[in-house]
């Protein structure tokens, strides 16, 4: 693996590579009073951030400076992409720089796609933090992750994703990777929210979430962005709770062993019901903690194991 | 000055003709004895068409003469095989008053190589709120007769109402890029399975097709001309073929890019091929090359846009709409149309020539050939492939989304009121 920028075209066996490395790697580290290992010695990996998200950032972070790597924060704000301000010199720079790795969250789709491009010749790797309403594919491996440890195998397990799919990143990359590791894909979600075409992604698509719920093994609640309340995608945010929200009468419609996931951050009320996220079903938390190992795992396979992984 | 074009096929057809031009003028046509002094032609094999048309070329000067001047985008146009080009008026300094479309025209002039014709905006500053002096430019050294805000959208419709009226009364014709600007918030790319897959906010069919028939029945009310530019997919053929059947004088262009490529090419994120409106499916394109050959579509206009690297070589969203078309206009005709037997030679007459000229006014260009008409005229080589390379075209700019590409039919010469422009791939 050279660069991680998308789920759609990973194959199975590379992700599950990573999972499994993932999973190692917490079992090496559990119950570790330092949580350092000498993997990525002497590695410099930069994480530029063209959009705000603490989360995902300092997830990365962690993620290096667990594996000895130098970790280099670069902010830059997005404004400063219509100003001429070009992510192509910045990546030019970063590469004389010596980075050996680039992690970008960037607000336009593809552009972690042109970095690997202009990056190529500089041998430096590419992770896509997410770009645009593209794809975020370590959150998708984190949270297959979680759906792992929980369920198992994700082999024929059914996974709702709900809520905003047209401008998630997250949904895009997680309907890719559930669909490689054998799962089924329901997108349950208002036509405003969906995205065009839907019906030639392998997933099949539903308005109703209380008819979905008790057939499926995870529900994957998706974050609405508050200009979307706005922005007559949905009538109101009571309206959506009503009809989409993870309330804990729907919680009970659920099978014992399913889990309920969320990128974060949480609205919780609308969205999702306090108890609901704060239940036992909820792996909110997991996801977090697993994110750190995922994003070892990639930053593994994409620096230390020169030709070991594909 | 005295010309003999020997030996071409005139729109393809017959026996080989000699061409004798004087003073600009065909004067006979059959064997022709060179006489003497003469410059002459050696057209044995090629074919000769009247020299193209283009209406909707951005020339970029005056404001980004780093992209394009109108010395290098005249160059390029007779390289093309163009004789005319319409200078879209979104220049900057816009050309929404008589003193830039006036300077336009001189500078055309001046360069020589083709006639350029500056289109002047519809609205001051194209800013879609108060009429530009249209009357002012038509009456100007110029004699604008092509108006648009091209680049953006006359959203409002009494104020597009208003031009279709104004217009009437300066035998002008309002071209609009049809567009609903709240349809195509942020829009990217073509909205469909392609962009939803790719992350990138779309640009519906219908926000194109809603303005076009909106612009359809206000020009039948008005009784006015209306031209659609860049027409990019199959639903607005729909609407085009129900306004012609009901009278209304509304004629349409289609790009060379939207007859060939479609948004298959998105995969690489590589905004050479961001453009707007957008490359759109395989099934508009299809439709499109086939509402062309059958006339739905009047003409092909190149949308030529040249863009600096800084604009170009960025991620998608920072990236400028736009690609080159001056020079492969050709090439991706004979590509779409000929080779596929959609258009003959004359139909490539009739869609790169007489129709653009017909709609753009334009009396001494896209005529027949034959004797006692102004010589303006496109040789073309049909059996010559070419391999495109940007940095090769003449445009300051290099943004060509056919880089690589090998395509069929070869301009060999351009001329102009019987003076050569363009041979053999230099400028005379
Ligand atoms: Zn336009």
């Amino acid at each position: 693996m050279k660069h991680l920028l998308a789920t759609d075209g990973l194959d199975a066996e590379t992700a599950t590579a990573v999972l499994d490395t993932a999973d190692e790697l917490k079992h090496t580290l559990l119950g570790r009073e330092v949580k350092k290992l000498p993997t990525l010695r002497g590695r410099t990996v930069i994480t530029l951030f063209y959009e705000n998200s603490t989360r995902t950032r300092v997830s990365f972070e962690i993620a290096g400076k667990w594996m000895s790597a130098d970790v280099v924060n670069v902010s830059a704000s997005s404004s400063s992409v219509n100003k001429g301000e070009s992510l192509r010199d910045t990546a030019l720079t970063l590469a004389a720089a010596g980075a050996d790795c680039v992690i970008v969250r960037h607000p336009a789709s593809g552009a972690a796609h042109r970095l690997s491009g202009w990056l190529a010749e500089a041998g430096t790797s590419v992770v896509n933090a997410g770009d645009g309403t593209h794809e975020h594919p370590t959150q998708a491996l984190l949270d297959a992750a979680t759906l792992r440890e929980r369920l198992g195998s994700l082999k024929d397990r059914r996974i709702a994703i709900v809520g905003d799919v047209v401008h998630s990143r997250v949904a895009r990359s997680n309907i890719h990777l559930l669909h490689t590791l054998g799962a089924e894909v329901v997108l349950v979600a208002p036509p405003t929210l969906l995205p065009v075409g839907v019906e030639k992604l392998p997933v099949t698509v539903s308005h109703d979430l209380d008819a979905e719920l008790p057939a499926v093994d995870a529900v994957m609640m998706l974050r609405v962005q508050a200009e979307r309340m706005y922005g007559g995608f949905f009538p109101s945010a009571r309206e959506y709770s009503i009809s989409y929200g993870l309330s804990e009468r729907r919680q009970a419609l659920l099978p014992d062993h399913a889990v309920v996931l969320h990128p974060g951050p949480m609205l919780r009320g609308m969205e999702i019901a306090h108890a609901v996220a704060d239940s036992p079903a909820s792996a909110v938390t997991e996801q977090v903690r697993n994110g750190v190992h995922v994003r070892m795992a990639v930053l593994y396979h994409l620096l230390a194991s020169e030709g070991a992984a594909a | 000055m005295t010309l003999v074009i020997k030996g071409a096929r005139p729109y393809g057809e017959g026996e080989p003709v000699d061409v004798l031009v004087e003073d600009g003028v065909i004067t006979s046509i059959g064997s022709v004895k060179v006489p003497e002094g003469a410059e002459v032609l050696d057209a044995a094999g090629q074919v000769l068409l009247p020299g193209f048309v283009d209406l909707h070329t951005h020339l970029r000067e005056p404001g980004r003469e780093d992209t394009e001047t109108i010395d290098s985008g005249s160059a390029a146009a007779a390289l093309g095989g163009y004789t005319a080009v319409f200078a879209m008026a979104n220049t900057d300094p816009v050309a929404d008053n008589a003193l830039v479309t006036d300077h336009v025209w001189r500078r055309g002039q001046e360069v020589g190589l083709v006639d350029v014709h500056p289109v002047g905006a519809v609205t001051v500053g194209l800013n879609g709120a108060k009429l530009a002096e249209l009357g002012t430019m038509a009456k100007g050294t110029a004699g604008v007769r092509v108006f648009s805000d091209d680049g953006v959208c006359v959203a409002d419709p009494l104020l597009m109402r208003r031009a279709l009226e104004y217009s009437t009364a300066l035998d002008a014709v309002i071209a609009q890029h049809a567009e609903e600007p709240r349809l195509t918030v942020g829009a990217q790319a073509h909205e469909g399975e392609q962009a939803s897959r790719l992350g990138y906010p779309g640009w519906p069919a219908s926000a194109e097709e809603s303005i076009v028939a909106r612009d359809c029945l206000l020009a039948l009310h008005a009784n006015a001309r209306l031209h659609v530019c860049h027409v990019s997919t199959a639903g607005t053929v729909d609407v085009l073929r129900w306004a012609k059947d009901r009278g209304t004088k509304v004629s349409a262009e289609v790009t060379p890019h939207h007859l060939l490529l479609t948004d298959d090419r998105l995969d690489t994120y590589d905004p050479v091929n961001k453009v707007n409106p957008p490359l759109r499916t395989g099934r508009d394109a299809e439709k499109l090359r086939a509402a062309l050959a059958e006339g739905v579509v009047d003409c092909v206009a190149t949308d030529h846009a040249p863009h600096a690297p800084q604009d170009k070589d960025t991620e998608w969203n920072a990236a400028r709409p736009g690609m080159l078309g001056l020079q492969t206009a050709l090439s991706v005709v004979v590509e779409t149309m000929v080779k596929t037997g959609l258009l003959d030679w004359r139909g490539v007459a009739r869609v790169l020539s007489e129709r653009p000229a017909e709609i753009g006014n334009l009396p001494d260009h896209g005529r027949r050939i034959a004797v006692g008409e102004p010589a303006n005229l496109a040789l073309v080589d049909p059996d010559a492939e070419w391999t495109v390379r940007g940095a090769e075209l003449a445009s300051i700019a290099a943004n060509t989304p056919y880089e690589g590409m090998r395509l069929p039919g070869v301009v060999t010469a351009t001329v102009l009121r019987g003076r050569i422009t363009a041979r053999e791939g230099k400028i005379r």
